[in-house]
């Protein structure tokens, strides 16, 4: 039996400023994970990576990060991941600075 | 102090405006990131968590007030005002923008600092005891040697692409404060027979595998210590594992070939490579000494600070932990510490940096010194202004009593801001600074070093803290391991681990269980708790941590 898919987001930093960035449902880059697209398959996981990949001019080192439907959109599942949606926890920086 | 030589300007300038040109060609979109990652790597920028972060050398930990304050400008100007010191005596900024840090750069020339070789597999930052020049117990300033090394290794074409980084730590103490065993080299010197040397020691770190460093020779004498590294570095390059990256430290080719092997074919490198030596080097390095000389020591006395001591229990409490014995009687040897209760150990914000720039100025011949321990050392200041610098201190925030004791934490960033970690850091570090400040225990504790890392690949030196936690991802969740007895003093030791982790949650609380028992079982005052350790084993604290029979069990098993 194969084991069944863990939902992705596919993340990546930002080229000029580093921050965070998830690959949106048209295509663009948004800064809110609840905003990205839930990948579904590995299939479609598989290429959205490769697209990424070809698009450094944008965006530094995409990778593909478990992720599970909520209420208002996909929430991270790893502990790192809800990090990076925020920013670091002795500062109010990053994300969180502008939330 | 060193001042850039018209070459030393002309080479960092001409680096910066490379990598100014190479950034704007990653921008453009003429360089992919694999291309690009490399050359940001040499000079020093990384990308991060949540951004990228750039890592400037300290050489030796030294800097002077306009250096200091430079760094306060630059990270209000493309920062978010504060740095933060690391354990490899650096500085990181944590929040520039890709295009800023050609201008950072720039800013850096020009006080004569920079960034390359803070990252990549190269000679990195050579560090040194952060009490050099100014220490009692000294046999000789270590940073000309360390000046010497930075020269010959930054841009060394032999030397661009090693099997993985190569750090190198210099002390002139016996007492080891740069933590010499825990280098790829670590150098002592060392008198004999009235000439100074060093013993070289090889093979040390810390990381996912932990390691005492080697004695590789026991006394090589300055002139042929050059030619002497050269071939050391020049051996781990042939014979250095570039396979697999966590087995290509030098600590690995050590061991898998020993250290008899490895002294014969660096002995017969050394014989090749001496001739080559003309003698430049030995100039070079007379021309750096004579530019450590000693500032001039104002024979002003001492001043009345016993009188201040004796009034004022905030100030005696300062100067008792604070202050170490300069080799100049009416001079002390001042540790700001960066530790204030709750604050993240080695930050220091833009205008705690300006204070520090004009303290340093004003008062201690203008010179600073960062220490692995993350703190700032004011190493040559009268004692008759420790009162008017504690003020200041006061005022800043920066005049915590906390140097040397459990609070005084090394942490290093974690998973706060770092793409490696496994877990944070820097709260548990909050977590158990509050916590002491809260029972008021840590001057009956005594002298105690408690270290974290976030990770496997230590650099919050955890296996060489009395107390060390090391931080991990299990199964996406937090859990912390204790390990306890390291030593990063002369008498180096890895700390042997306690048992199970503990949840994020539960890392403090255990902290201080450790601490309780070791007050109930410690023979007295005099005995610190690393005597305590070594004179009862790990069995109590088992027990403190884990329950009552724990330690018996534990023992049993192993």
């Amino acid at each position: 039996m194969p084991r069944p898919f863990v939902p992705k987001v596919l993340t990546a930093n930002a080229l000029i400023e580093g921050d965070v960035v998830y690959l949106a449902p048209d295509g663009g880059w948004t800064r809110h994970h609840a905003q990205a697209e839930l990948i579904e398959d590995e299939a479609t996981a598989a290429l959205r990576l490769l697209d990424a990949e070809a698009r450094g001019h944008e965006v530094v080192g995409p990778y593909l990060a478990d992720a599970a439907r909520g209420p208002k959109g996909p929430e991270p599942v790893h502990v790192r991941e809800s990090f990076r949606t925020r920013g670091p926890s002795n500062y109010a920086h990053g994300k969180q600075e502008r939330a | 102090m060193y001042r850039y030589s018209e070459f030393d300007e002309a080479f960092v300038r001409s680096r910066v405006a490379q990598f100014r040109e190479q950034v704007a060609r990653r921008i453009d979109g003429s360089l992919t990131e694999d291309e690009f990652k490399p050359l940001r790597l040499m000079n020093g920028l990384y990308l991060q968590l949540h951004a990228y972060m750039l890592r400037v050398a300290i050489p030796y930990g030294t800097l002077n007030g306009a250096q200091m304050r430079a760094l306060a400008d630059i990270a209000d100007r493309w920062d978010k005002g504060y740095g933060h010191f690391t354990t490899r005596q650096n500085i990181q900024f944590n929040w520039p923008k890709l295009q800023d840090v050609p201008d950072m750069l720039d800013a850096l020339a020009d006080v004569g600092m920079h960034a390359i070789q803070t990252s990549g597999n190269t000679i990195r930052n050579v560090t040194a005891d952060h009490f050099a020049g100014a220490a009692a117990d000294e046999v000789m300033d270590p940073r000309p040697v360390a000046e010497l090394i930075r020269q010959w290794s930054t841009d060394h074409p032999e030397f661009q692409f090693l099997p993985r980084k190569f750090k190198v730590a210099v002390t002139g103490s016996p007492a080891d404060r740069a933590v010499t065993a825990a280098h790829d080299i670590g150098l002592r010197l060392v008198l004999r027979d009235g000439a100074v040397g060093a013993q070289v020691l090889v093979g040390g770190g810390l990381g996912r595998t932990p390691m005492i460093g080697k004695v590789l020779k026991d006394f090589v004498p300055l002139a042929d210590l050059l030619p002497y590294l050269e071939a050391v570095v020049a051996v781990y390059n042939l014979i250095g594992r570039r396979d697999n990256k966590y087995k290509a430290r030098i600590k690995i080719t050590v061991h898998e070939t020993g250290i008899e092997e490895i002294r014969a074919q660096v002995e017969a490198e050394f014989a090749a490579r001496k001739p080559l030596f003309s003698g430049a080097d030995q100039a070079a390095l007379a021309a750096i000494a004579a530019q450590f000389a000693p500032p001039e020591f104002d024979a002003a006395g001492p001043g009345d600070d016993a009188e201040w001591r004796h009034a004022d229990p905030v100030f005696r409490a300062f100067v008792d932990t604070n202050v170490t014995a300069h080799r100049h009687p009416d001079y002390a040897i001042l540790t700001v510490s960066l530790k204030a209760h709750g604050a993240t150990p080695g930050d220091c914000s833009s205008a705690q940096m300006r204070v520090l720039a004009g303290l340093a100025e004003r008062y201690a011949h203008d010179e600073l010194r960062v220490s692995h321990e993350q703190n700032i050392v004011l190493p040559h200041l009268p004692r008759r202004h420790l009162k008017a610098v504690h003020e200041a201190l006061l005022e800043a925030g920066l005049a915590t009593a906390n140097v040397g004791l459990a609070s005084d934490i090394i942490a290093c960033p974690g998973m706060d801001y770092c793409a490696l970690a496994t877990a944070r850091s820097i709260p548990v570090a909050q977590g158990i600074a509050l916590r002491l400040e809260e029972l008021r225990v840590e001057r009956e504790v005594g002298p105690l070093k408690i270290k974290i890392s976030g990770c496997i690949n230590a650099c919050g030196h955890h296996h060489v803290g009395h107390i060390g936690i090391l931080g991990l991802d299990r199964a996406g969740v937090e859990t912390y391991q204790i390990t306890l007895g390291g030593d990063g003093g002369p008498d180096a030791a890895i700390g042997e681990r306690a048992g199970p982790g503990f949840a994020y949650d539960e890392i403090v609380p255990a902290v201080e269980r450790i601490l309780t028992a070791y007050l109930a079982l410690r023979e007295g005052p005099g005995e610190t708790f690393l005597d305590a350790v070594r004179r009862v084993g790990l069995g109590p604290f088992r027990s403190a941590l884990y329950g009552e029979g724990a330690g018996e069990a534990q023992a049993d098993a192993a």
